[in-house]
């Protein structure tokens, strides 16, 4: 029971990190870049939506739209300003742009909301107006899992579910496919290339900004660093679970959550982050590519 | 006189320009020394000369991984971290064995090294397996490790030899690890090394620079370095023509890790508190940043690029709280500008004069 | 280099020897009684500079003149509400010594350290090269003990608002705190809980990559346990998990514990409250110092907080003068109800203030004369501040004063 218990919040956790590692990998995938900005924009949807409901008294659904729109506009702008203009540069470069804006992002986060950390409303509050947890008991109340986290494993699946529709059966979606295969290839056949990665960015900041009320609702509070170490949490989601695969990341975070959870349970919570990511170390021993990675052999 | 300009010009670029970054580092360090001496350079200045030399070696290194040998690692100060702490040991530990403060900065380096290049070793064995992407994620993630397990650790010295213990379940404190009365305690798990004598001096950081240099330079322009640079360009070809894979790469990279875990060292040593955290990825997103700005493969990018980049955010502090934004502001505005194909193309017509006129001199 | 190397053994040696000190020794019991004839700041308008000391300096004539007060705390960053409100107070407290129109003038120019002690001894340097004569800092403990072991060496005299490691202020005579140190915060908490809840069982949840955190747990450890009790189970946490606490809260439901003592900051002991009242789980929070501030985090449910029992030098709702005019000065200014941070800021800048005039300083002296005559008046002043009437200093730095155990009730702290 004890262990199912463990499981539980292993798993809640882990579709946290899911959430994440989805708009991680969907921007990964097409652009092929690592955006270490993700995690930052998570945090800025945080605050959107704690200054939506907290300032504005709007209803938790309206700020967490807002939140969204706010995100696809700045997920946008940056791609424009910061990353556009790097289209043609290396990786590295890319990366270290990306890590210039993480931090710019973080700072100017600073400066507008403060240094004091916020505490946020959960979405779904953690007990009702009878002042019982807002949970799903099973077992005679043994076992309980929240119903936030509930939402959270339903809103992972859905998106999951949503991208894949999305990057297989849209003509958008399979335009970002073929810039993430050939984008050389992809402008001959008429793709607008620079488009499509925008419009990449702006789905990947839009998810971003969903995470990023779900993780607030989850640890309920909020701080300009929020979205480093789930940021950082989430791209080796990515990695464990194949990075580019849809289905990889969704399983890559319910897998990490699962590990740290049962780490801290029965071997070390000091270590629970060292034992998490000597797992991966492990895993990709054997699996180069991850999970569900697609290995592509090197041809001459 | 002349016969010796001759003999310059008659060298090769490659072998110029590693001459002129030597020339260079000297020229700093004696301008630096100098400028010291005489009470012309302010604290603020004098007191991060250390630092900025153990960042110049991080960054050298740290480009002969990325820039050399073409692999992405984003857990350096995983390396930095080990030899920071196995040298601060050290040079506690021997505090009554070797009363010479230099001599004692000597074997911290060194130890520092050695244990680096094992880390590096265990890590790299099975990790060059890997490309790309993965390397990445791989080497940040040994970072992280690193940084748990020191955080763990307690260490202390008393006449009876060191103690150590792994605090796995947090139960144990520094009293708890047999020190007799008197002891000194060197790492105390959450708090890291404390009360670390700072034996680390600007004259052993150019030391190091220097030793760094010579050994990259070499290492690169050597028949290894060219068998690691055609790995780098082509794996396939490069094995087909019965290049070591794992040999080479391994070389590469153990260089890396044990000239990272001497400027680790120097740089525990320089001050008087030191915890595991310090160590983190963004201490290797920092050092990267060096490398990239300074260009790949390019030593003297590296050397000039940490010295700069270091001293930014301490010139900003005009700015007061908005000093890390115009920092981040800068770091993308340089990141694009030097991307960019128009001030490239004009970079490409005056660079080169400007390039002659250094190696010559 | 010989006697340098014979210095630091010596440090260490004394460190060790002031750590074993602190440990076995009674908090509230250290140091000499307090000298009477305390400066008391709240009603100081009228007091005349000149007001001769208790003790070694009769000479003494009071203070004048311009002194640069350098502050350094982590202005940005992960620890930037510590250090920005350590900061804040201490302007306020300058501001109104500059209002009083005395021979004292400061001047006050807070740095930031990132709470990293590398960038604290970079801007410790450049506050030198600015003309610093007096520091308050740092704020954090990593970098006051790198900054105070330089200070010591370059003699600038030191008073840091809240690093509360007793490495911060062992083997160095100019460095000084305003905090509890932790070891006195372990032990005075083990001491209540022993005494005045007798049958409680106790787990500990606590930031075991923190010095602070894991500071106060190794001594209440011992003290409790050192008192026949047992603690039931503890639970860890570092900075990157520190985002879910369900295994731990669990594992200290299943052990029975009623009592959770969370020797921890109040971001995470916000999400800790948040998550046992999620899990219905309601054993009664035990916090210290780190823990105050959690009532006026924005946005945070104070009926999570209610029961919540802490240990704070500083109570925002006092209702003494002192407290009340500090506070609205804050919130005027900073637009926040301020924190113990704020208020161990303010009090530093009254502790020097109160040493300068009682070793009669000038402004024109030295960083290093002015640090030869606060070491030697430190030991002998006396101060009546936010964070607790009656301060006094023992010369090897450590505060005394008594702690206040409160409980929250209807959002606000009342005092047990």
């Amino acid at each position: 029971m004890e262990f199912l218990s463990y499981l539980i919040s292993g798993i809640s956790l882990g579709s946290v990190y899911a959430i994440i590692a989805l708009g991680y990998t969907m921007v990964y995938g097409i652009a092929k870049m690592l955006n270490f900005a993700h995690g930052d924009v998570i945090m800025v949807g945080g605050y959107i939506s704690f200054c939506a409901t907290s300032y504005l008294e709007l209803p938790a659904w309206l700020s967490l739209l807002l939140a969204m729109a706010v995100c696809t506009a700045l997920g946008v702008v940056i791609e424009g300003l910061a990353y556009k203009p790097l289209r043609q540069a290396t990786s590295l470069a890319v990366l270290i742009t990306a890590i210039g804006v993480s931090y710019f992002l973080q700072n100017a986060a600073l400066l507008i909301w403060g240094a004091s950390p916020k505490g946020f409303a959960p979405i779904i509050p953690a007990t009702n107006a009878q002042e019982e947890p807002n949970a799903l008991q099973l077992f005679g109340g043994q076992v309980s899992i929240s119903y936030i986290s509930l939402l959270t494993m339903g809103a992972c699946i859905v998106i999951m579910l949503a991208l894949t529709f999305f990057t297989g059966q849209t003509k958008l979606g399979k335009a970002m496919r073929a810039c993430s295969e050939d984008k050389g290839a992809a402008q001959l056949m008429g793709i607008n290339v620079n488009r499509t990665i925008s419009v990449t960015f702006a789905i990947g900041s839009a998810l971003a900004a969903m995470a990023g009320v779900l993780l607030c609702s989850f640890t309920t509070s909020l701080m300009p660093t929020t979205g480093s170490m789930p940021g950082i949490k989430a791209f080796t989601a990515a990695v464990f679970g194949g990075i580019g695969s849809i289905p990889g990341a969704f399983l890559g975070g319910i897998l990490l959550g699962i590990i740290e959870s049962l780490a801290k349970a029965y071997i070390s919570t000091q270590l629970a982050n060292a034992i998490l990511f000597a797992v991966l170390i492990i895993v990709l021993l054997v699996r180069p590519s991850g999970l569900l990675g697609k290995y592509v052999p090197e041809k001459v | 006189m002349k016969k010796l300009i001759g003999r310059i010009k008659g060298l090769k670029k490659t072998t110029k320009v590693d001459f002129a970054t030597y020339l260079g580092v000297i020229l700093a360090f004696v301008l630096f020394t100098v400028l010291r001496d005489r009470g012309l350079l302010n604290r603020s200045i004098t007191g991060m000369l250390v630092p900025i030399c153990a960042y110049i070696v991080m960054a050298v290194s740290l480009n002969l991984t990325v820039g050399i040998l073409g692999e992405l690692s984003l857990g350096h100060a995983g390396f930095m971290s080990v030899g920071a702490f196995s040298g601060v040991i050290a040079a506690q530990s021997l505090q009554a064995a070797v009363p010479s403060a230099p001599a004692r900065l000597a074997i911290a380096i060194l130890v520092g090294a050695v244990f680096a290049a094992v880390a590096g070793t265990i890590v790299g064995v099975p990790v060059l397996r890997l490309r790309g992407d993965y390397l990445a994620i791989v080497t940040l993630a040994f970072g992280e490790i690193i940084k748990e397990l020191i955080t763990c650790l307690l260490v202390a010295w008393d006449s009876r030899g060191l103690h150590m213990a792994f605090n796995l379940n947090g139960s144990l404190t520094i009293n708890d690890i047999g020190m007799e009365p008197g002891g000194m305690a060197i790492i105390k798990g959450a708090q890291g090394a404390t009360g670390t004598e700072t034996i680390a001096s600007f004259t052993a950081g150019f030391i190091l620079i220097m030793i760094t240099l010579v050994i990259v330079l070499n290492l690169v322009r050597s028949r290894a370095g060219r068998a690691i640079m055609a790995l780098r360009d082509n794996r396939i070809a490069a094995e087909s023509v019965g290049i070591n894979v794992t040999k080479y790469k391994m070389m590469a990279f153990v260089t890396s890790a044990a000239l990272a875990g001497a400027a680790g060292a120097l740089y525990g040593l320089n001050y008087s508190n030191l915890t595991a955290s310090k160590f983190s990825f963004d201490t290797s997103i920092l050092v990267l940043v060096y490398v990239v700005l300074g260009g790949l493969g390019n030593m003297w990018g590296s050397i000039i690029a940490a010295a700069v980049l270091y001293f930014l955010p301490e010139a900003l502090r005009e700015f007061k709280d908005y000093r890390m934004l115009v920092y981040a502001v800068v770091l993308i505005l340089v990141m694009l500008a030097t991307n960019d194909s128009r001030i490239k193309a004009l970079a490409g017509r005056i660079l080169p004069k400007r390039k002659g006129a250094k190696d010559n001199g | 280099m010989k006697k340098k190397s014979l210095a630091a053994m010596l440090m260490a040696g004394a460190m060790c020897l002031s750590l074993l000190a602190s440990c076995a020794s009674d908090p509230g019991s250290t140091g000499s009684p307090a000298p009477s004839q305390a400066p008391s700041q709240g009603t100081q308008e009228s007091q005349p500079a000149g007001e001769p000391s208790q003790g070694s300096e009769p000479s003494a004539t009071g203070a004048s003149g311009t002194f640069k007060l350098g502050g350094i705390g982590p202005l940005t960053g992960e620890n930037a509400i510590y250090g920005k409100a350590a900061m804040n107070g201490a302007q306020i407290a300058v501001d109104e010594i500059n209002a009083m129109g005395g021979d004292v003038k400061l001047e006050f120019d807070p740095q930031d350290d990132v709470g990293d002690p590398e960038t604290a001894l970079n801007a410790y340097n450049n506050l030198l090269d600015d003309g610093m004569q007096v520091l308050v800092g740092t704020v954090t403990t990593g970098p006051a003990i790198t900054v105070s072991a330089q200070a010591r060496q370059d003699r600038v005299f030191a008073m840091t608002p809240s690093a509360s490691s007793t490495d911060v202020t062992a083997g160095k005579d100019n460095m000084f705190q305003v905090c509890f140190t932790d070891p006195n915060q372990g032990i005075t908490s083990a001491d209540y809980i022993a005494e005045n809840l007798p049958d409680a069982k106790v787990a500990i949840i606590y930031r075991n990559d923190d010095a602070y955190s894991q500071g106060i747990r190794d001594t209440f450890v011992a003290e409790y346990t050192g008192k026949g009790k047992e603690v039931v189970n503890e639970g860890t946490f570092t900075k990157d998990t520190q985002t879910d606490f369900s295994v731990q809260l669990t594992a200290a439901k299943n052990a029975g514990a009623d009592l959770i003592f969370l020797p921890i900051y109040y971001q995470p002991a916000s999400v800790i409250l948040a998550q046992a009242k999620a899990m219905n789980y309601a054993p009664t929070f035990f916090g210290v110092d780190g823990m105050d501030g959690i009532l006026t985090m924005e946005g945070f449910d104070t009926s999570l907080a209610e029961g919540v029992m802490l240990m704070t030098p500083f109570n925002a709702w006092g209702t003494d003068e002192l407290t009340k005019s500090f506070v609205t000065k804050y919130e005027d200014t900073y637009g926040e109800t301020p924190n113990q941070f704020a208020a161990d800021g303010y009090d530093a800048v009254y502790a020097i203030y109160t040493a300068l005039n009682a070793a009669g300083c000038t402004g024109d002296m030295s960083a290093a004369e002015i640090c030869e005559a606060l070491v030697a008046v430190m030991p002998t002043i006396g101060v009546d501040g936010l964070t607790g009437t009656g301060m006094t200093w023992s010369s090897n730095g450590e505060v005394a004063k008594a702690p206040v155990v409160v409980t929250i009730q209807g959002g606000i702290y009342v005092t047990q």
